[in-house]
């Protein structure tokens, strides 16, 4: 700790040597401001390890896929493509690919043509570019409560200013959307888009019902906000149910963003953004200057893996594989928690969003939950206003049905100690913690 | 020299684990680079299985926190008879928890800030509001809360209001059972390498810490740039004596070995004030036992190969 001014008799400077240990330090632009360790962060490296049930990371369950077929198609693909499936390609995504993706998306009621889609380095790369190309500093985007930390982490890193609009069971609410927007208004301010995850939302496992997704189009038509649709988990519906997607209704007013990251594997690093042609070409031009093109060769293992398998049977293998532990986490936390905790019944996706008794700050509980042996995300993380201190993110996508039991029971420990702290101290603001709250891609 | 194999323990399952995989690397490649054959191992449940089919010339505890500062690997080392560097596992418990080591350098007339260590046990059975005053009365504020072990700034505050106490000491639970409350003391904070060689212990020149946002907490340690350090502190040579008095005579109060690196603050009077010691100091690329090795004139390299050296010849390797 600093320990005031120095003010030692006889002090001596001049002659020792001064070390920020960071030679670059005058350089850094603003935005780099924020991107300091944190003691956060920093917990989830324990989190990797096997003795650690993680309930943090959001790691599609790769156990499930075909790995020797895989293996096959690679090899041939480098056998007899190689020369352009190792080569440069075009920004916007190889020709074929785009086609499949339209394919995809119509099993969600969307009718796109390829020349429409973007292919990016995985979603989050669509949403860096989207970002990019509207987000000046200080711009505001609205947001759902909570919302997805990578695209609070891309808002924040072009320094626009989120705001955001509460849900419920049925997802974003559309009255406090209006809301929103009317109080932006009256401060002179229009949004320049609404970031929204309509299907098993991450982090709060909920659904927009079908009927507020006109309410939703209609409210931000008639205010002039863009719409930006994020959809990973749509086709993780356990029953296989789907929705109809907001792009399917506003293809004018809608960009829609789309993975390969869930429904195969998330190492290849494919996603797209279809948008209306004009934003298109901004994006082609954006995500040129950003990686020139995204990686033809996985480009080229998607298109394959579309074309020669039954894909659609494998995202049903996902399905079931989530549901079980879906029904396992759902069961544990119904005979394990304290009472006055809360959690959403996701459909699909990856992720139950609990809500812990009055008092407790999940934040500041969760170093006594790494030493339990298990791991989560404070809500904290999903919001940029410091709101969810209070709330958990479960992630239920990797750990097998008895290792999320066993780890639901010792969250359950930790709930436990801390009710019992809260008792001794009483209600306790949240502390403040700097930097990073979630853990990085790789901590299962 | 003939070539020495060495295991670098890093990682483990404590809060430190993320600081710790980086001292280990860091550490790594500075012996590799001096000559030595290196490897890198996690303290896991391979660990004695290695330890036994590998049987490295020595090895060095990189982990910080629990298991690797409170002398439970040691001991292990210990019983399979595997040299390491560092303080024996009595020395490391005594460092460790910080009650015990500020009650030895008391009681050998040393200055250290005043403390209360209490359990939650003793919040929830006598009254927490109670205890907290009384806990002000006696210490004053601003006042420091500390885990009564581990390191790394987690769970530490300081609070100047009573109104900050029970979020402070609800934070600082969260890293341990007990609560080190210190009175905290105004002055230049430095920390001070021991290192042993021929001569015994010898402190280094101190590291003075200057963090950018006033707290030198895990963002200030961890993240370049946000804070100043000067090596040497800049102190006079009275002031900068004393406080290498302190941190050897730490070393030899708490029976530790090799190295250690004493965390204090010196007074506007020039008055050092022991904090706490630790016997595994990081050496991440922002770490202070670095810093104090490079204002020496050597390196992490020759430091820890002439320490590799030590505990092999302490063996009767």
């Amino acid at each position: 700790m600093n320990r005031g001014q120095p003010a030692i008799q006889g002090y001596q400077a001049g002659r020792s040597r001064e070390r920020s240990r960071d030679p670059h330090l005058h350089r850094y632009a603003q935005r780099a401001a924020g991107m300091t360790a944190s003691e956060i962060r920093a917990l989830f490296a324990v989190a990797s390890r096997p003795e650690v049930v993680s309930l943090a990371g959001g790691m599609p369950y790769l156990p499930a896929l075909p790995m020797d077929s895989l293996a096959d198609d690679m090899a041939s693909l480098v056998a007899q493509d190689g020369m352009t499936a190792l080569q440069y390609g075009s920004a916007q995504g190889i020709p074929e690919l785009r086609e499949q993706i339209c394919e995809v998306m119509a099993l969600e009621g969307v009718c796109a043509h390829p020349d429409d889609v973007t292919v990016t380095v995985g979603s989050q790369s669509a949403l860096d570019l989207v970002t990019r190309i509207f987000c000046d500093p200080g711009d505001v985007v609205l947001a759902e409560a909570p919302s997805y930390v990578g695209a609070l982490g891309s808002f924040t890193a072009y320094q626009a200013q989120v705001v955001h609009v509460p849900m419920d069971d049925g997802g974003l609410v559309p009255d406090a959307l209006h809301d929103a927007l009317r109080r932006l208004a009256e401060q002179g301010r229009t949004p320049k888009f609404l970031y929204t995850i309509p299907n098993f939302h991450n982090p709060a496992g909920v659904t927009l019902t079908v009927s507020r997704r006109s309410e939703v189009l209609e409210i931000c038509a008639a205010h002039g906000v863009l719409v930006i649709e994020d959809n990973p988990y749509g086709l993780l519906g356990f029953d296989g149910q789907t929705y109809p997607a907001l792009r399917a209704s506003d293809p004018d007013n809608v960009v829609y963003l789309g993975s390969f990251s869930k429904t195969f594997a998330p190492g290849l690093r494919v996603g797209w953004a279809l948008a209306p042609h004009a934003v298109r070409e901004k994006l082609v031009l954006a995500a040129e200057s950003a990686t020139l093109c995204p990686p033809t060769f996985t480009q080229a293992v998607v298109s394959r893996y579309l074309a020669g398998h039954d894909w659609k049977s494998q995202v049903k293998t996902y399905q079931e594989a989530y549901r079980d532990r879906r029904d396992a986490m759902i069961s544990a936390l119904e005979q394990q928690l304290p009472s006055g905790c809360r959690w959403t019944r996701p459909d699909g996706g990856f992720f139950v969003w609990l809500s812990v008794p009055a008092g407790l700050d999940t934040k500041a509980m969760l170093p006594r939950a790494v030493t339990q042996r298990v791991a989560y995300v404070p809500g904290t993380a999903f919001y940029a206003d410091q709101a969810g201190s209070r709330q958990i993110r479960l992630s239920f996508c990797y750990p097998p049905p008895d290792r999320i039991k066993e780890g639901v029971r010792r969250l359950a420990g930790v709930l436990e100690g801390e009710l019992e702290l809260l008792a001794t101290f009483g209600s306790v603001s949240p502390r403040t913690v700097a930097g990073p709250q979630s853990p990085s891609p790789d901590t299962a | 020299m003939t070539e020495r194999t060495v295991a670098v323990l890093a990682g483990g399952l404590s809060h430190e684990r993320d600081v710790s995989l980086r001292s280990g690397r860091r550490v790594s490649a500075a012996l590799r680079e001096a000559g030595l054959g290196v490897e890198e191992w996690d303290a896991d449940a391979s660990l004695v299985t290695r330890l036994l089919k590998h049987r490295p010339d020595a090895v060095i505890v990189a982990l910080h926190g629990g298991a690797g500062e409170d002398g439970a690997v040691q001991s292990v080392l210990e019983m399979l008879d595997v040299p390491f560097v560092g303080a024996d596992p009595r020395g490391c418990r005594r460092a460790w928890d910080k009650p015990t080591a500020k009650g030895e350098l008391a009681r050998a007339g040393l200055a250290t800030p005043d403390w209360i260590a209490l359990p939650h046990a003793t919040f929830r059975d006598l009254g927490a509001q109670a205890v907290l005053d009384a806990l002000v009365h006696h210490l004053g504020l601003p006042l420091i809360l500390k885990p009564d072990q581990g390191g790394s700034a987690l769970g530490a505050q300081v609070v100047r209001d009573p109104t900050e106490l029970p979020a402070a000491m609800v934070g600082c639970l969260a890293y341990a059972d007990t609560v080190l409350a210190e009175r905290y003391v105004e002055g230049v904070e430095v920390a001070v390498t021991v290192l042993e060689g021929g001569d015994g212990p010898r402190a280094l020149p101190a590291v003075e810490i200057e963090p950018e946002s006033g707290v030198y907490d895990y963002a200030a340690r961890y993240t370049a740039g946000l804070t100043t350090f000067h090596a040497p502190a800049r102190l006079d040579g009275a002031a900068a004596a004393a406080v290498g008095e302190l941190a050897v005579a730490a070393h030899r109060l708490l029976g530790l070995r090799d190295v250690s690196r004493t965390d204090a603050v010196v007074t506007e009077a020039g008055v050092a004030h022991f904090l706490e010691v630790n016997v595994a100091p990081g050496l991440t690329e922002t770490s202070l036992l670095p810093m104090a090795l490079e204002a020496d004139g050597t390196d992490l390299g020759s430091a820890f190969g002439a320490l590799v050296e030590r505990a092999v010849t302490r063996c009767g390797r």
